[in-house]
């Protein structure tokens, strides 16, 4: 994916909100997105969707970079209606680190961040009910990490909940 | 303490579900209620776990396409049209025209057989049993054609990364144009049957309301959203597949409760038979696939790419390290995410209304849990 510069009036009254914050502002294959740091992820988000009409909140997700030393990236997707433009914004948490909620922000990050939780084991502070979304509450494991096999399950779960001997 | 008398207000904790036919499916539905009255919801979801997005880290491109359809699997050939679209923006790739008009014929069929489904059901959990039979009787010809074309009617398969594998068979035009014609009038039926009945109107009428700073805050799309008077379908807003060539509207309204949802999706249906028209007539000859290598390969990098599905925005966000295997393979399935404002739609209605909001939002439970 060849990675060119973001340049327009948006970034320029971001870079001037935010300096050093904003690590990157980039475009691939004519996508564009920005990457900051983790403490102030939420602050754009609110910039964004107060000041710049980026209101549509359409999905948070995380990709697992085992060798990384941040090991996980995560991404919010947003949208706006008025400018009819999608961006992502993209940061980078180290295993184990305890990323602010966005849910007093846009109230769809209720569930996309329980899933994320769900399925890679990155707990949101602040969120109101951070729970499992898909999996059953008890179930031990995140499998969308990398490190987690295909056929990997909760044998225990299983065993004793579906009455399965071998746990498959 | 006083005693307690009849009148005091005494909350209830009902358990709907999984296994409930209104629920379209296993959907768990935990209701706080006081009296007739709900106080709250909490939806219990995830019966069908398949772990698609695991399972696309674990296929390679072309292996992983079969597996979208299980989504949802009532309107399995947009499910499809975005995962191809997807890797296709990728590898830098586009379908030749020729493919695109297909393209854009199979999910409008499927948009209406989508639509179909949704009303006979919808109209059946309100009470109203004569609308499925029609509907199926209908969205079984679209089903044929799909038949005819790949061999499936559910889990079509239809498209392949880069355009098409099969060429649109021998009178394939003419039972399309045969059924934009024979359906309107179907349509046409089901509003007589519908829209003025006193029964559906009541039981629809300011049931459900989500209005367009909601369905924002909520990321709703699709029928919802405009039916709460936002113009927004990406079919419009980001064209697609060559979308932008046909005129059609975006239909509005405004008072964004479940019976204004029900007008949205049938003049859609209405929309959807004339982009048909407009396609079946120019079909543009030429290749059906684009030149795509036995191996495919997407360089690194990321992309996400929506579609309009007939429930709303269906997503996807894919990164790929260069194999063969996609690294990570995102759904951003638009009835999950439709589903969370159920909450805010039940607050205050009655038991009853429950039953109408969850058929409104269309879901499909195969979409929301994946």
């Amino acid at each position: 994916m060849v990675v060119t510069p973001w340049q327009n009036d948006l970034t320029v009254e971001l870079k001037e909100a935010f300096g050093d914050q904003i690590l990157e502002l980039s475009t691939g294959l004519g996508q564009d997105y920005l990457v900051a740091g983790p403490e102030s992820v939420i602050a754009i988000l609110e910039h964004l969707k107060l000041e710049d009409e980026y209101d549509y909140l359409v999905d948070i997700t995380a990709v697992d970079w085992p060798d990384k030393p941040e090991r996980f990236e995560l991404v919010y997707i947003l949208y706006s209606f008025a400018r009819n433009h999608r961006l992502r914004v993209k940061t980078r948490i180290a295993e184990g680190s305890h990323p602010p909620t966005a849910v007093g922000v846009h109230l769809t990050a209720d569930w996309l961040e329980r899933e994320v939780f769900d399925m890679f084991g990155i707990e949101f502070d602040g969120h109101p009910n951070m729970k499992r979304l898909l999996l059953p509450e008890e179930w031990q494991g995140h499998p969308l990490r990398k490190d987690h096999g295909i056929l990997q399950m909760d044998n225990r779960w299983v065993q004793e909940n579906m009455g399965i001997d071998s746990g498959q | 303490m006083p005693e307690a008398t009849f009148l005091d207000a005494s909350e209830l904790v009902l358990n709907m579900g999984p296994q409930h036919p209104s629920t379209h499916g296993v959907l768990r539905v935990i209701l706080k209620l006081d009296g007739e009255k709900v106080m709250g919801t909490e939806c219990v979801i995830g019966y069908l776990h398949r772990g698609v997005e695991k399972i696309g880290e674990n296929r390679t491109y072309q292996m992983f396409a079969p597996y979208v359809d299980r989504m949802d699997y009532i309107a399995a050939v947009s499910n499809g049209l975005g995962y191809c679209l997807a890797v296709e923006k990728l590898m830098g790739l586009e379908a030749p025209p020729r493919a695109q008009v297909a393209r854009v014929l199979l999910t409008e069929l499927n948009r209406i057989a989508s639509h179909l489904f949704w009303l006979g059901t919808h109209a059946l959990d309100i009470g109203a049993i004569t609308p499925l039979f029609y509907t199926l009787r209908e969205r079984e010809e679209i089903l044929k054609i799909f038949e005819n074309y790949c061999g499936a009617r559910l889990t079509t398969h239809a498209f392949r990364i880069g355009g098409l594998q099969y060429e649109l068979y021998d009178g394939f035009e003419r039972e399309v144009k045969a059924l934009c014609d024979w359906v309107i009038p179907k349509i046409d039926e089901y509003e007589e049957l519908l829209t003025s009945n006193r029964i559906w109107v009541q039981r629809l009428k300011g049931v459900g309301i989500l209005n367009a700073d909601d369905c924002k805050a909520y990321g709703v799309t699709g029928p919802v959203l405009r039916a709460a008077g936002v113009k927004w379908d990406i079919r419009k807003a980001l064209p697609y597949s060559g979308y932008e060539k046909f005129d059609f509207e975006v239909p509005i309204t405004h008072n964004a409760d479940t019976y204004d949802r029900y007008v949205v999706r049938m003049v859609e249906m209405r929309q959807s038979v004339r982009i048909l028209r407009q396609a079946v007539e120019n079909i543009p000859a030429g290749p059906i696939i684009a030149k795509v290598p036995k191996v495919i390969k997407p360089p690194a990098g990321e992309a996400y790419v929506s579609i309009e599905s007939p429930k709303g925005e269906l997503g996807y966000y894919i990164v790929s390290d260069g194999s063969t295997q996609p690294y990570r393979l995102r759904v951003r399935p638009p009835s999950l995410i439709n589903l969370q404002a159920l909450d805010r739609m039940a607050r205050g209605c009655l038991v009853a209304d429950i039953v109408a909001i969850i058929g409104t939002l269309d879901i499909v439970l195969g979409e929301v849990d994946r």
